[in-house]
């Protein structure tokens, strides 16, 4: 005779635990934290070395020096760069009530980074047991990513760029934790294989309703051959944003932000 | 996450948390009817994904911390990451007992500002105007303190 084991639906009574309803407040504080925020750009390619930080501090401190207001998450957690691209040295971050302020930029841009955070030198490391932290861990990098997105005071923005790391996982996950999916600006070198790995990005974007605004072309000019960028632009109906090269000046990230300007 | 007394057909009512030691998390649960209790244990690793997601068995009773997760899992953290002078409530509120500053003073500067809060909140929630050692343990086992 089997036991009369009732669902967890027809248990009318208060479940006090609630995981379900805990993490839907986490997602609201997300919501709430970004309500003005014009915009959330993620800044991907899906490999690395092909200079999305470096693109994304240009692009942030051009949109600054243009007047709108721009933020950068470094959601890179284990290779944080954008402070010192940004010129932003490392700094006590203050608490308020229900946040944290970002670190701001002589040109005005509002920063968050892992590298406030974590000792120099060391890498980032939780505590936790001491095997198999791989079952773990990613569920802590994005409960990190969630708190700068919902924790971090970034007020009124016209845009959020999100320097992601390799890869497309922290793309997926902050694809899920935003209200709606973010716009994406893609970043490749010129070569094949550089083409390769965003081109996969980019579909996973795509598969998670995300808008591709262009692609940029970074490091051009130098060793690296091919034509990355403009397959990718053709492949996907997309600009090309912009041809970077090794040692750009600040009008090459003007043109990119004139361009995003108009794209809303 | 809900219990049923199979027996009595009834849902069962959270009880308490605790954390017993070795990274086990114990939720308790009675049965309104026959008055039994269950405890769910957690392995470490159970315990870790919990606290990974930033959620607790049994429910919430304190507002969230900004960055709790982080500030509470990252063991590498700087020691100056935060300004804590600016945190609400700091001068006001329960008072430390000297064992209790002692013990708070030996949690690593990048956490102790929002351990401080957390305990600070817990008194004040309870109506505890002292905060000792003995009211930390309670605090730290109810609320499922895990390292801290």
């Amino acid at each position: 005779m089997p036991l009369n084991i009732r669902t967890y639906h027809e248990l009318t009574e208060a479940d006090r635990s609630g995981l379900g309803d805990q993490i839907m407040t986490q997602r609201r504080r997300v919501a709430d934290r970004l309500a003005t925020v014009r915009r959330v750009v993620a800044v991907l390619s899906g490999k690395g070395g092909v200079g999305k930080s470096f693109v994304t501090a240009g692009l942030a401190r051009a949109l600054a020096r243009s007047g709108r207001a721009a933020g950068v998450l470094d959601a890179d957690f284990n290779g944080p760069t954008i402070p010192p691209l940004l010129s932003l040295p490392v700094a006590r971050c203050t608490l308020h009530e229900d946040g944290i302020e970002p670190l701001v930029s002589a040109e005005g841009v509002r920063c968050f980074s892992m590298a406030f955070l974590v000792e120099d030198g060391r890498p980032l490391a939780f505590r936790g047991p001491d095997t198999e932290s791989f079952v773990w861990r990613g569920a802590l990098e994005a409960a990190t990513l969630r708190e700068f997105l919902a924790d971090v005071a970034w007020g009124a923005l016209d845009e959020l760029l999100v320097d992601l790391p390799p890869g497309v996982q922290r793309f997926q996950e902050l694809t899920e934790l935003l209200p709606a999916p973010p716009a994406v600006l893609a970043v490749t070198i010129p070569t094949p294989e550089s083409r390769d790995a965003v081109r996969r990005a980019l579909r996973a974007a795509i598969e998670l309703k995300a808008a591709p605004l262009g692609v940029v072309d970074n490091m051009v000019g130098g060793p690296f051959a091919g034509s990355a960028a403009d397959e990718l632009a053709a492949e996907f109906g997309i600009p090309v944003l912009a041809r970077v090269p090794f040692h750009p000046t600040d009008d090459v990230f003007a043109g990119i932000a004139r361009k995003l300007g108009s794209s809303r | 996450m809900k219990f049923l007394c199979v027996e009595c057909d009834r849902q069962m009512q959270f009880e308490e948390r605790q954390l017993p030691g070795d990274g086990t998390l114990a939720a308790a649960f009675r049965c309104p009817a026959c008055g039994r209790v269950v405890a769910l244990l957690t392995n470490p690793m159970e315990t870790q994904l919990v606290a990974s997601l930033g959620v607790k068995i049994g429910g919430t009773t304190l507002p969230p911390q900004p960055m709790e997760t982080v500030r509470g899992m990252v063991v590498t953290g700087r020691e100056d990451a935060f300004d804590e002078g600016r945190e609400r409530g700091a001068g006001s509120g329960p008072i430390w007992s000297m064992e209790a500053q002692e013990r708070l003073a030996r949690v690593p500067n990048f956490v102790r500002g929002m351990v401080k809060r957390i305990y600070l909140d817990y008194a004040k929630d309870r109506g505890i105007a002292e905060i000792t050692p003995a009211v930390m343990d309670t605090a730290r086992t109810e609320l499922g303190l895990e390292g801290m």
